[in-house]
């Protein structure tokens, strides 16, 4: 047992030690967060990460840049086109690939469809938290027909490896486009519905407004990005301030809400949503024809000796792979830049003082996946 | 030369559309925390440390990578360190971001971040005596 000194008090409060996870049903994956409690409010939350970590930065080293390309998908597991994208766009932009445009709107379109359903696996997730368990069962509802779609032209339903060095495993074929363009048009009023039933809920906006207020500078001085900081009011996306890709060929907006709130935190997923449905609907109507992979792309592929970064938007903000080349076959080194971890890292700092259930409703704001901060 | 860096490091222009980066410098190792600071001041954000080891030249690069918020601007600070004594000054008094970062690159090279309020084992077990990073690791 330690003790606190609680001021203005001048009695010595006792303390107690509260182990949350690894396995427990509120921390989603296998986070364990040892918080240190007076009574019912949180001294000392300190998250105890890599009960799931594998080491994907060593298995960079010892298989070639293809064979490395399915452990992208295996991060983020809910955002794993974004993932992907990074890991190919660095080693397209060493190589000096030119990815066919036809490839590159497919890959805004499938990134944007997976961006959606990370979102709804956090909204359907974050509100059990909250104690309610009817959205989940909407959430997906809806995430299951993106999940069909994706399966449809990868082969897969998570871990999708769709994106290739310099283009695509394969075209998207006509059902994936109908049923894209009927996914777009079904979700918007569902979008409508989420609100009614949710955001406007008295009690969900009693749990979330002014819980786990984080500053736009704690986010800048802990490097904490996507919706977290755009919920801390500062309009930084990737695909905004450092356009990759196509985003810039699009017309969609990087909605922020100034209140720094876990509510403000919802509000901007809830958004991008919207959004992200903007961005499918004018892909679809501008995709160009064309194939969708480079022309002579290495079968045996090495890299100038060099250092390549590319960063992306993924669903918990910004992604970034930092290769370095030594010239061989086998990457020197792969560097991974989470955004879930930078996003916990200021979790300790942001939940201190707070009661336990406030900080679990902040910390299901963050939207954490676990095995894209364990690696 | 970008006069939203600070003038006092030696940032050389890189080819954003082959590297993906803006800026780099190269300086010395006891010069990190002081760039660190430079660099906050000037408003960037820390986005991740680095290790990686040149095992055949006997040492340890660390590279920094920041970026700012407003506008794209990507620069990264590298410093290298003898392999055998591998030992830096940590910059997480300057960026809080940075204490995760930095136990990391502890787990994985063995790079130890002198003044690091709790350099344990981060993502691996916590009694880890291996460096898994290191390139003579044998697993």
């Amino acid at each position: 047992m330690t003790t606190v000194q609680a001021s203005p008090v001048e009695t010595p409060r006792e303390t107690f030690v509260l182990n949350l996870g690894p396995q427990h049903p509120a921390t989603h994956g296998v986070l364990r967060v040892k918080m240190t409690m007076d009574g019912e409010y949180v001294v000392r939350a300190e998250p105890v990460c890599g009960y799931i970590h594998r080491m994907q930065e060593k298995m960079g080293e010892n298989r070639t840049y293809a064979q490395f390309l399915p452990n992208t998908s295996r991060i983020d597991y809910l955002s794993a086109m974004t993932c992907t994208h990074a890991f190919v766009g660095a080693i397209e932009r060493a190589a000096k690939l030119r990815v066919p445009p036809r490839a590159e709107y497919i890959r805004v379109i499938t990134s944007e469809l997976n961006r959606i359903s990370s979102h709804l696996v956090w909204w359907g997730a974050f509100l059990l938290d909250l104690g309610g368990f009817t959205p989940l069962l909407y959430a997906f509802d809806d995430r299951e027909k993106i999940l069909d779609l994706l399966e449809g032209i990868t082969g897969s339903r998570l871990t999708y490896s769709y994106y290739r060095i310099g283009g695509l495993y394969n075209d998207v074929d006509e059902a994936f486009l109908k049923g894209t363009r009927q996914f777009v048009a079904q979700m918007r009023p569902r979008l409508k519905m989420y609100r009614e039933l949710v955001t406007e809920n008295i009690i969900f906006r009693k749990r979330l407004e002014g819980i786990g207020p984080i500053s736009a500078e704690m986010c800048r001085q802990y490097g904490a990005t996507g919706p977290v900081i755009r919920g801390s009011g500062v309009a930084y996306d990737v695909r905004k301030i450092e356009p990759y890709s196509v985003y810039s060929e699009f017309d969609f907006m990087a909605p922020t809400f100034p209140e720094g709130d876990s509510k403000a935190r919802y509000l901007v997923r809830m958004e991008e949503i919207a959004q992200s449905l903007r961005i499918i609907e004018q892909g679809l109507d501008k995709l160009p024809a064309g194939p969708v992979m480079a022309e002579k792309v290495p079968r045996i592929l090495k890299l100038p000796v060099g250092d390549y970064c590319y960063a992306v938007e993924a669903a918990r903000g910004r992604f970034g792979v930092r290769i370095v080349s030594d010239g061989k076959e086998i990457p020197y080194r792969v560097k991974l830049r989470s955004p879930s971890l930078s996003n916990l890292s200021l979790f300790e700092e942001a939940s201190r003082g707070m009661l336990l259930p406030d900080a679990l409703a902040l910390m299901g704001s963050l939207d954490l996946v676990i095995p894209d901060i364990d690696r | 030369m970008n006069p939203k860096l600070p003038p006092s490091i030696p940032f050389q222009p890189v080819d954003y559309a082959a590297k993906g980066c803006h800026f780099d410098a190269v300086i010395a190792a006891d010069k990190v925390v002081e760039a660190a600071a430079l660099l906050d001041g000037a408003g960037f954000v820390l986005d991740t440390i680095t290790g990686v080891d040149w095992m055949a030249e006997g040492q340890m690069e660390l590279v920094y990578d920041f970026f700012r918020l407003e506008e794209a601007l990507r620069v990264a600070v590298r410093t290298r360190i003898p392999r055998d004594n591998p030992e830096i000054a940590t910059i997480s008094g300057v960026y809080p971001g940075a204490n995760w970062h930095e136990r990391e690159t502890h787990d994985f090279f063995g790079i130890r971040f002198t003044g690091h309020p709790d350099l344990t084992p981060f993502l691996l077990p916590e009694d880890a005596t291996y460096h898994p990073l290191r390139k003579d690791f044998v697993a």
